[in-house]
């Protein structure tokens, strides 16, 4: 192990409240669908799907600068690479305080500085990511600045399942492993759902993921996506000089009944009755 | 020109520890092998995968490094060009992509390996500017221009091998003028890149007829200087623009533009590859004269 890496080994070793992770992402999931209610929000279960993976890198994962986790002063980087997602991301960074309640109200209004994809210049925002396929060659990038001028700066970033179907995503996968970008730790939010039908019904041979990337010259793990500690273990466990890929095993549009695997809602906002049902599930359901 | 660069490329970066060399599987030509050598974590070969070149061009900058994406121009430009667009033009980084051999001077490799439209595809993306050099001198100012400028993404279109210098008693490179390498009353030629060599034996050719000529580099393709045109425009009884580019898109349709604007009454004669895919092969020259770029054909037709 190289003096970086073991150096990262160390500050990644914090304890982990599951607890609290599990409050937070009750608290994401009902602000994105608070938001719904007000501009009609596109891609909320692919959110849903990644709120757990987004969470555990912000609160758990991304060491602290002078400002928090978000900064000039922090050491550490996040993307979006599944674009899709940023409504899980803007809630968090306004929970986080880079972000403030007035931006998210603006969301995808003529006032307001925040559209359906992350924009690179809005606090908080590393990249400007919506197109599929780019975020890993921008983070293997971003992560190589940090090693080659021997800085401690993690990489982190999250893909869609369908997103790893781009050539683009394995050039970056083939040149990550090859160049020995330990500080790139990327995460598949592997739903198992795209814009048209299942990512198993589409490609089948996408399966097993696991050993593709590990095929590529990565560490990979495959977690519960939905489990807090479960992405946090995969990530502070981990050893040896690869870059890491968790392929996280999710649900699109998880923690709402009638969300869940139904490819409509890859778009759709709830309307009021939904809307009250959703909020009452995420109450309801177990701490 | 290309191992100009290489040699002033190589000089700017390790000067410049922020400069990083990224290429797709082309030879590093000496100087640049050397910087492989002097810097090695500065310089990374991703093989043949220019969607990554350029990704971790634009991941670099975002980090504060100063990237050059390098490679033939056809692959450093088309083969990535979502890339060029998304990750370089609209987060607008100080990125340099570098298109070498560009235009049909890959002329027995077929139509996969020309570049006939890039300075259109590049000037259309916005934040991107775009510098063609006229010979090897030329290539050093643009190239050390690029590596100090921290504004936005560049398109350097450079030609490969044994192009003569043209710029060693013309005035200063500046970027974002042109250039005149000769000064002269009647006729005005406006070109950019390798082609200019041509431009300037055309010159000769008219000179021999008793005109008086301006050869001007119009280095800096985009942005234009509009108002270099246009005094250009209105100081020549006639203006010429050969470009090795299609019709659509490069100098010619732009300076067009300007003319009409300013409703300029000098005659106006362009000369550019045509609006088709070249399927023969031979010299450079056999190429060019093949879409009616030749001095002769030139001179013929602006007598």
């Amino acid at each position: 192990m190289t003096a970086l890496a073991a150096k990262n080994a160390t500050n990644l070793s914090n304890a982990f409240d599951v607890a609290a992770a599990r409050a937070r992402c009750k608290r994401h999931r009902k602000r994105i669908l608070e938001m719904t209610q007000s501009v009609s929000a596109l891609h909320v279960g692919g959110a849903f799907s990644a709120t757990e993976i987004v969470d555990c890198i912000y609160y758990g994962l991304m060491r602290p600068g002078a400002a928090g986790v978000v900064g000039k002063d922090a050491p550490d980087t996040f993307l979006m690479s599944k674009g899709h997602g940023y409504m899980i991301q803007a809630v968090i960074l306004e929970d986080l305080g880079v972000l403030k309640r007035s931006d998210l109200a603006a969301y995808c209004t003529p006032t307001g500085k925040l559209g359906v994809h992350p924009d690179y210049g809005i606090p908080g925002i590393e990249a400007s990511t919506g197109s599929l396929g780019h975020g890993l060659s921008l983070a293997l990038g971003m992560a190589y600045a940090e090693m080659s001028r021997n800085r401690i700066g993690n990489v982190y970033t999250v893909l869609s399942d369908g997103e790893v179907q781009e050539g683009s995503t394995w050039e970056a996968t083939l040149m990550a492993s090859s160049l020995k970008v330990r500080n790139l730790i990327a995460f598949i939010d592997n739903n198992d759902m795209q814009s048209l039908g299942f990512t198993h019904v589409t490609h089948p041979s996408f399966y097993p993921v696991v050993d593709k990337f590990r095929a590529f010259g990565w560490d990979c793990v495959e977690v519960n996506g939905h489990d807090s500690l479960a992405i946090y273990n995969a990530v502070t466990s981990r050893k040896g000089d690869r870059p890491l890929m968790v392929n996280c095993k999710t649900t699109k549009g998880r923690g709402v009944s009638y969300m869940e695997n139904v490819p409509m809602w890859h778009y759709r906002s709830p309307n009021k009755a939904e809307y009250e049902q959703a909020i009452r599930e995420i109450d309801e359901a177990a701490e | 020109m290309r191992n100009t660069f290489s040699k002033t490329l190589y000089e700017c970066a390790v000067a410049d520890p922020s400069i990083y060399i990224v290429v797709a599987d082309i030879s590093p030509a000496g100087p640049m092998a050397e910087f492989q050598k002097h810097a090695p974590e500065r310089f990374i070969n991703v093989g043949v995968a220019e969607q990554v070149m350029i990704g971790m061009c634009a991941g670099l900058a975002l980090k504060g490094c100063q990237p050059f994406a390098y490679t033939i121009a056809t692959f450093s430009l088309y083969r990535p060009f979502e890339m060029v667009r998304d990750d370089l033009g609209y987060q607008n980084l100080p990125v340099t992509v570098v298109g070498m051999g560009a235009g049909v001077i890959y002329s027995t490799l077929g139509g996969t390996h020309h570049t006939m439209e890039d300075v259109a595809v590049a000037s259309a993306i916005p934040n991107f500017r775009v510098l063609a050099p006229c010979d090897p001198l030329e290539c050093i100012e643009a190239t050390r221009w690029c590596a100090r400028q921290k504004e936005g993404p560049v398109y350097l279109r450079i030609g490969k091998a044994g192009e003569p210098n043209l710029t060693a008693g013309a005035a200063p490179f500046v970027f974002g003028k042109l250039r005149y390498l000769q000064r002269g009353e009647d006729v005005c030629i406006l070109t950019y890149g390798v082609i200019t060599a041509k431009a300037l034996e055309l010159a000769k050719a008219l000179a021999e007829q008793g005109k008086s000529v301006s050869v001007v580099s119009c280095h800096t393709v985009k942005p234009l200087d509009r108002e270099g045109i246009i005094d250009a425009l209105r100081r020549h009884k006639q203006i010429i623009v050969i470009e090795e580019h299609v019709p659509e898109g490069g100098l010619a349709s732009r300076v067009k533009q300007i003319a009409w604007d300013i409703k300029a009454d000098c005659d106006l004669h362009t000369f550019t590859l045509q609006d088709e895919f070249i399927h023969n092969y031979g010299s450079h020259d056999d190429l060019l004269a093949a879409h009616g770029i030749a001095v002769p054909k030139i001179l013929a037709a602006v007598s």
